[in-house]
């Protein structure tokens, strides 16, 4: 490594932006709808994320700590806090401790340290580990608690609370009261017994969805906070617009297109765009900067890709959610994108020949 | 009609960054132009690209300011004059303005304070010179480029009239962060400036002429747009402020919709570009027969007291600037020629100002960049940041793991070590010094082939040598046997005979 007391050349300034300091703009932006979840279901929820952060920060001092190297300013550096945050964000709010401590061991050891850590991984962490605990533990990462705010006469108490995190919700007598399915869940088994979309709809509301208030994710529940946090990464120049604005038009499109051909079959475009796991894929899962391309038209590619897994995923697939499959297979693709698509050099053609001169006859003097 | 052939060649910028400027400390304040003369003047004798000039002084001479001190060698090369008047104390080696501050041969001039110049006479009408007769007298007065390149102008003249040159492009952009000196000399002497592209355009035989400014200075631009208005031909507009818009095919795009192929040079698309200063330097080269001798250098950084443009003397030492600044020596953490995105960092202060030295910046902690180098994330910023359309990150990575030819097919000899990349890495990956790095690995590398290639030559050469002599000597020897073999034949036979 260059050392930069020895730094002769340019650019001897810089901006203040730091690794660190994207960290936090990210964490802060997915806060509000984290809040959501948090509120919505309670201590419970709140336990998990706690469980959750913790260990994914202890992982990854664990980990250093092995690889010899000081743990403390890596630590700082906000990204396993961040990881560890976007798993507790994909899980259901109620799943026992050990959930998101496997999920945290899985994104930071098996996701991204055994990569050589930060910006190395081939595979977006968070999306890595909900994958293989929903194939692992079905069971417990599809038990979604119905909406009981906190302080409502049906949350759970301090003392349920820890009960449900620590023993798990069959310690509960009560528990098949509590839990549900998600829309896409119900919409999934629905479709199975033969009853068909507007009958399954009709006294769904879209809008409770949107605003959050519906069984799901812990922080994905809200699509326009997260829509609102993305936004405002986008203004903050932390991620680009290419990911998000592809993804969701994808989506979108597709799901218009087949919603208009037949409505009792496919879902309108609001019932994706209104579950939060898309929002959430779409401004903090598939922009991540290491397992997303580089350049803006990769990034269009990429996201158009993961927007048609998702449809497709969600339409034809076996589970009703995509978006974790989605984004990881098309991190497999990432390598293959950047390889192929890459910024036209200045002076030179698409392929790389030099460009031809062009001066007109017109132009030349006499 | 709607013209859509000039929407589709809508001239765009690629990349840049915008660099927190501070440029107000210096751009409100006249040329400061009562600078002392200093008691000695280090001349380096080598102030340009290409060849270093050959002196024609000796110690002990006493010269006049303005007269030659060292004409140019070969094709590409510079003349050096006096700055001042003086006696010729030393011509020897001394550190260069560079990181390395190597040696260089220079030039000692110790003043005598008469400031006499030497007798010049002006020229009444330049435009009754023939038109090559400017490339001559700006070749004569060793006007090189006063960007910061250093290139001699009156080579870049030549190749104007030569190629087949539709418009002369004037770099007022100024882009770098804390630079100001183009600013001021656009604003104080736009005439000056004027006259000087004038004269190049005649001496070019070129029809016409566009200035770009970037449009953070909008008192240069009225002065310059004032100053132009005489002249239909010369065009003086406002570019984006946008870094590195003072590269020159960046402003070639914008103000011309042309984009200079890879490996070729702007004169390919009809166009050659000279920065203001060297208007004007040439402006008082044509009108006035006076030589490059002094140039307006900004002073500026967080350890700067009072940070202004001043006009000095080339071969004034940096540490006499900084005195007469009020420079904080301990404060100092790093000393910059040029800008803070592509100049270099200079060991010391007791170097001298060249013509090249657009700016001396003496930059605090807080100013330079000093945060610890963290691993690179791939946010793909430094992508969007390089004009030249390159995938910085991925470079680094390359020469990192020593693969430097993967490094070149994705497009390092592209690179302009620009720096907007290293400017706007969040990991503060010095991106720009791997390149650096790179390339002259590489031109190690292909200097120790051919040096392999020469080797094997030679060795092959003295091969064949001595295989010739080894032969020659098995043959002279054959022919000696053979020789003796007849000799005892004949004797034998005369001895029969007898």
């Amino acid at each position: 490594m260059i050392a930069h007391s020895k730094l002769s050349s340019g650019a001897h300034i810089g901006t203040n932006t730091t690794v660190r300091h994207i960290m936090w703009q990210v964490m802060l932006a997915i806060s509000p709808a984290t809040a959501v979840g948090l509120f919505c279901f309670g201590w419970p929820a709140l336990n998990l994320f706690i469980v959750t952060l913790l260990s994914a920060v202890l992982f990854e001092a664990f980990c250093l700590r092995l690889a010899g190297r000081i743990a403390r300013p890596v630590i700082m550096d906000g990204s396993a806090l961040l990881s560890g945050w976007l798993v507790a964000m994909t899980l259901p709010p109620w799943a026992p401790w050990w959930i998101g401590v496997a999920g945290s061991g899985i994104a930071i050891i098996l996701g991204k340290q055994v990569y050589g850590g930060l910006g190395q991984n081939l595979f977006n962490p968070a999306m890595l580990a909900r994958i293989a605990l929903l194939i692992s533990f079905p069971i417990e990462m599809t038990t979604w608690p119905n909406v009981s705010p906190v302080f409502s006469a049906h949350a759970p108490g301090l003392i349920e609370s820890l009960s449900i995190t620590f023993y798990g919700l069959g310690s509960m007598a009560s528990a098949d009261a509590m839990t549900g399915a998600t829309t896409l869940g119900y919409i999934k088994t629905e479709f199975s017994q033969q009853h068909w979309l507007p009958d399954i709809l009709a006294d769904h509301s879209i809008f409770l969805d949107f605003l959050g208030w519906t069984r799901g994710s812990l922080g994905e529940t809200s699509s326009l906070l997260l829509a609102a946090g993305g936004i405002w990464l986008i203004r903050q120049g932390v991620i680009k617009w290419h990911i998000p604005v592809s993804l969701l038009l994808t989506v979108t499109v597709l799901s218009g297109i087949f919603h208009m051909m037949d409505g009792q079959h496919y879902v309108s475009p609001l019932v994706h765009l209104s579950s939060g796991a898309l929002m959430c894929a779409a401004f903090f899962i598939a922009t991540d900067y290491v397992t997303s391309p580089n350049t803006p038209a990769g990034q269009l590619v990429f996201g158009a890709g993961c927007g048609l897994l998702i449809f497709v995923i969600r339409t034809w697939g076996n589970y009703p959610e995509g978006a974790g499959f989605a984004v990881l297979l098309m991190n497999a693709a990432t390598p293959l994108i950047d390889h192929y698509i890459r910024p036209r050099i200045y002076g030179r053609y698409r392929n790389g020949k030099p460009l031809a001169q062009k001066i007109t006859a017109q132009e030349r003097k006499q | 009609m709607l013209n859509l052939s000039a929407l589709f060649k809508a001239p765009r910028i690629r990349g840049g960054v915008h660099a927190e400027e501070h440029k107000a400390s210096t751009s409100a304040q006249p040329i400061v132009v009562d600078f002392p003369l200093p008691k000695k003047l280090y001349i380096p004798l080598q102030q340009h690209v290409g060849k270093a000039s050959e002196p024609v002084v000796r110690v002990g001479d006493h010269v006049l300011k303005g007269q030659l001190l060292a004409h140019s060698q070969g094709m590409i090369s510079a003349p050096v004059h006096a700055s001042s008047s003086g006696v010729i104390v030393d011509i020897n080696d001394y550190p260069a303005p560079h990181p390395s501050a190597l040696p260089i041969r220079t030039v000692v001039l110790e003043t005598d304070g008469e400031d006499k110049w030497i007798s010049a006479p002006p020229v009444d009408d330049p435009f009754q010179l023939a038109p090559e007769e400017v490339s001559l007298r700006v070749g004569a007065a060793g006007i090189v480029g006063l960007g910061g390149a250093a290139f001699p102008s009156a080579v870049k003249l030549n190749l104007g009239r030569e190629n087949r040159i539709h418009t002369l492009l004037i770099n007022g952009g100024e882009c770098e962060p804390y630079l100001t000196c183009d600013d001021r000399l656009m604003q104080e002497r736009a005439e000056g400036i004027i006259d000087g592209i004038r004269l190049m355009l005649y001496g070019m035989e070129t029809g016409q002429a566009i200035v770009g400014i970037e449009d953070n200075k909008p008192e240069a631009y009225t002065a310059m747009r004032k100053a132009s208005l005489p002249y239909p031909f010369i065009k003086v507009e406002q570019v984006p402020t946008r870094y590195p818009m003072g590269w020159d095919r960046q402003l070639i795009r914008y103000l011309t919709g042309r984009e200079v192929p890879a490996g070729g040079r702007s004169a390919d698309v009809g166009v050659i570009m000279h920065n203001v200063g060297t208007a004007y330097a040439v402006h008082r080269a044509i009108r006035f027969n006076l030589p490059l001798i002094s140039r307006i250098v900004t002073v500026s950084g967080g350890a700067v007291a009072s940070p202004m443009n001043i006009e000095v003397p080339i071969g004034t030492l940096i540490s006499e600037l900084f005195a007469f600044c009020g420079v904080n020596q301990t404060a100092t953490r790093r000393i910059i020629m040029g800008g803070p995105m592509m100049g270099d960092a200079l060991p010391h202060s007791r170097l001298p100002i060249v013509k090249a030295s657009s700016g001396i910046l003496a930059l605090t902690q807080e100013e330079i960049r000093n945060k610890a180098q963290q691993p690179c994330i791939r946010c793909a910023q430094c992508v969007s940041a390089c004009p030249a359309g390159l995938l910085p990150l991925d470079m680094a990575n390359r020469i990192r793991n020593n693969q430097l030819d993967a490094a070149v097919d994705i497009g390092l000899k592209d690179c302009i070590s620009c720096g907007s990349c290293s400017y706007v890495c969040p990991s503060n990956i010095p991106l720009v010094q791997y390149f650096k790095y790179a390339s002259g690995e590489l031109a190690a590398r292909q200097q120790a082939q051919h040096k392999s290639e020469h080797t094997r030559r030679l060795m092959d050469e003295r091969n064949a040598r001595m295989d010739r002599i080894k032969k020659q000597q098995q043959e002279e020897e054959q022919a000696r046997l053979a020789a003796k073999a007849e000799r005892e034949r004949l004797q034998t036979e005369q001895g029969t005979l007898a």
